[in-house]
């Protein structure tokens, strides 16, 4: 089922399926978040937002509203 | 020759800078632009070459408008910062990212030596990385393993930079086909990030072998606390609370001291000297004036080594990460926080701490408002007004009034930092939007020697960069308050008047000193001026103070002491207390009450009085346009305000 990852809950492992074009597109490529790549999401800030998660072992953080630009499937 | 030092942001690329420079270390900007450049030198073969650290990346694209200096001087080999060798660090923990900005760099040609850093740590991940296979995808490159922090790999790092001109290998690209994207085209960027990462995850498939640990890393059990819903701003509250506790109680006896050093100068320098111009502008223009930008100095080293604890231990990540989304609204991002408390005890390095927001729009609100906090400065200001005008009564029978109205002085600063930031967020136009996208790195032990160069080089940029500008608006002050159209002859005329010839030494000198400042420029600027600032309560002798306050706030006490010629010996507070409490204006009526009290304060809260900082917006924004509109913008909200304020309570 494809979600983006802003609505993914805790402790999910999902895998990227692509990233949305947006201003931060690159970037977001450029931490690593590129289709087939894992990814663990760990905790939430005390707001839910922003969110952090696990890839290859570094933890990143970013907010809601950068995370709905990635869609993922469980 | 120029080395370049690159690398990913927490790679330890400052340690790795630090052990090849020792303290041979110089800090200032790239050319054109606010960004840090730190240099060094490093020896190789009996030569020395310059060692410059870049901004830590993740690319060669740039996130923002100050990162685009490592694009710039990568991109164009006719920029004058551009290196011939580079030593780029990566974190061995974490191969893949860190490659695809190798790659890129590695594409552009420049010979370039691999420092695989943060071994141990990766080691303890359970990663193991075989060199010799990493060594064929970059057959140009000599590969190194150190481990900067406790101060391994110096010696082989230099070594491979010997090699590096002596080395014929081919250089062979990692990927075809990619010349340097336009900075504009982000799509391009997007394709060839995609396109490198595919390459470097296939062929780690060789390189990397990870055995993951079985169980919760100790960096996410901290984490659980420290970013727990509760917890997590109790602790943070707590660290800060430690921080104002430490330097509030240690600041203040190096500063008396400086304080002490300078005042025993210039009268040492005024004794030396035969009397005159040379003697006055020594001893009572420039040493002060030193004086006057060193006596920042331990709360700048102070605050600075408790941010670089936080930065070098990891948490200040984690700050950032849970005070974001409160900041937002504001047009300010987690990053803002750390700034802004700062600027409690000092606004100075505030806003030198705002380098590490890396959207301008967002940096530059934050310069704008943190000097609404109430810094330390304010404090003599606020409690000599609070204990003149508020009376020492308890609310509910155990609430200090005195303390509620202190309080209250301090909360409008905050108000209104957060406040003008939003106004601002709706002004300032910017095209990149800020966005948050950063790493949580592991927590780590800290490293004292990263912590002591940190707090050197923010000390010495003080110093050297605002000093000058401080130093010269004090030359400035101290001619308008020593010289005046027809001082010596006011002088004249009060030292032979009746009241003059009745009065003690002491008392003498005190009212020369009164009569000296009220005759000067500035008094009569003071004098000009009081029709401007009678509307908030005000005469022209707290319009002096006003305007030799400009100083520092702090020196509003010492001016009034003055102009009122209140000894200085006993208890001085309660004898300039007594003398304004008796101060009353030409019809009668006491100058100091409820409303012009509380109208002074609330003009000390917003009123941008303090030099030191603009010099330090200056330095930061690298421009007059923002410490002046900053000095106008805190002007009229203060005067504003003061006016508002005591309209009401009169």
């Amino acid at each position: 089922m494809l979600n983006t990852l802003d609505r993914i809950g805790l402790k999910h492992v999902v895998e990227i399926v692509s990233v949305d074009h947006s201003p931060i597109s690159s970037k977001l490529t450029e931490m690593g978040l590129v289709s087939g790549q894992l990814i663990t999401t760990l905790f939430k800030a005390p707001f839910g937002d922003p969110i952090a998660i696990e890839l290859n072992g570094s933890v990143l953080s970013l907010r809601l509203e950068e995370a709905k630009f990635i869609e993922v499937k469980a | 020759m120029k080395i370049a030092l690159l690398g990913n942001p927490n790679t330890g690329k400052s340690s790795v800078f630090n052990l090849l420079t020792g303290l041979r270390q110089q800090v200032g900007n790239f050319p054109g632009v606010t960004v840090d450049k730190r240099s060094g030198f490093v020896t190789l073969e009996n030569v020395q070459h310059e060692l410059i650290d870049f901004p830590g990346t993740y690319s060669i694209y740039p996130r923002s408008k100050e990162e685009s200096v490592v694009f710039d001087v990568l991109s164009k080999p006719s920029h004058s910062q551009h290196p011939d060798q580079i030593i780029f660090v990566v974190d061995a923990s974490n191969l893949q990212r860190n490659l695809l900005f190798f790659s890129q760099v590695y594409d552009l040609g420049i010979p370039c030596v691999l420092v695989l850093n943060m071994w141990d740590l990766a080691q303890r991940k359970g990663i193991t990385i075989s060199v010799d296979e990493l060594s064929k995808l970059f057959p140009s490159v000599p590969i190194v393993q150190s481990n900067a922090r406790v101060g391994l790999g110096k010696d082989r790092i230099l070594q491979a930079l010997v090699g590096l001109k002596n080395s014929f290998v081919q250089h062979k690209s990692f990927i075809d086909g990619y010349p340097l994207c336009p900075l504009e085209d982000v799509s391009a960027q997007k394709s060839e990030a995609e396109h490198r990462l595919k390459k470097i995850k296939s062929a780690l498939v060789n390189v990397v072998q990870t055995n993951t640990p079985v169980g919760e890393s100790i960096s996410r059990k901290i984490d659980r606390v420290l970013i727990h819903p509760v917890f997590g701003y109790v602790i943070f509250a707590l660290v800060l609370l430690t921080i104002f506790q430490f330097i509030f109680t240690f600041a203040n006896a190096p500063m008396n001291w400086i304080d002490a050093l300078f005042a025993h100068l210039s009268s040492w320098t005024s004794h030396v000297i035969q009397p005159g111009l040379v003697n006055d502008l020594l001893s009572q223009g420039i040493i002060p004036g030193i004086g006057g930008v060193v006596v920042f100095v331990p709360q700048i080293a102070m605050l600075f080594f408790f941010i670089s604890i936080l930065e070098e231990s990891g948490y200040l990540s984690r700050v950032v990460f849970i005070m974001d989304r409160l900041m937002r609204p504001f047009g300010l991002n987690g990053k803002s926080v750390v700034p802004l408390m700062s600027s409690i005890a000092c606004a100075i390095p505030g806003i030198m701490a705002t380098r590490t927001i890396s959207n301008w729009k967002e940096r530059l609100i934050t310069i704008l408002v943190a000097p609404f906090m109430s810094c330390s400065a304010r404090i003599p200001v606020y409690t000599l007004l609070i204990s003149l005008v508020i009376p020492k009564t308890f609310v509910f029978g155990f609430i200090n009034l005195q303390g509620i109205v202190l309080f209250g002085l301090y909360s409008l600063g905050i108000v209104f930092a957060l406040l003008v930031s939003f106004l601002l967020k709706l002004f300032i136009k910017q095209k990149e939007k800020g966005f948050l996208l950063m790493e949580l790195p592991d927590y780590k032990n800290l490293r004292w020697g990263n912590v002591f160069i940190n707090v050197l080089e923010k000390v010495k940029i003080f110093i050297i960069d605002a000093g000058k500008i401080i130093l010269a608006i004090s030359i400035i002050l101290w001619f308008l308050a020593s010289f005046g159209p027809d001082m010596k002859g006011s002088m004249d005329v009060f030292s032979k008047s009746n009241s003059y010839q009745s009065m003690s030494e002491d008392e003498q000198s005190q009212a020369m000193a009164s009569c000296k400042l009220s005759n000067s420029y500035i008094g009569i600027l003071g004098k000009g001026m009081e029709p401007i600032i009678a509307p908030l309560g005000y005469d022209w002798k707290i319009g002096i103070s006003l305007i030799t306050s400009f100083a520092a706030r702090e020196v509003f006490v010492g001016s009034l002491a003055t102009i009122y010629a209140v000894q200085e010996e006993g208890d001085h507070q309660t004898l300039l207390i007594d003398r304004m409490r008796n101060e009353e204006k030409a019809d009668g009526t006491p100058v100091f009450t409820l409303a012009s009290g509380v109208s002074l304060m609330v003009f000390y809260v917003f009123a941008m009085q303090c030099m030191a900082t603009l010099a330090v917006v200056k330095r930061e924004t690298n421009s007059w346009k923002w410490p002046l509109i900053q000095l106008v913008f805190m002007g009229a909200l203060a005067y504003l305000s003061a006016w508002l304020t005591f309209g009401i309570l009169s």
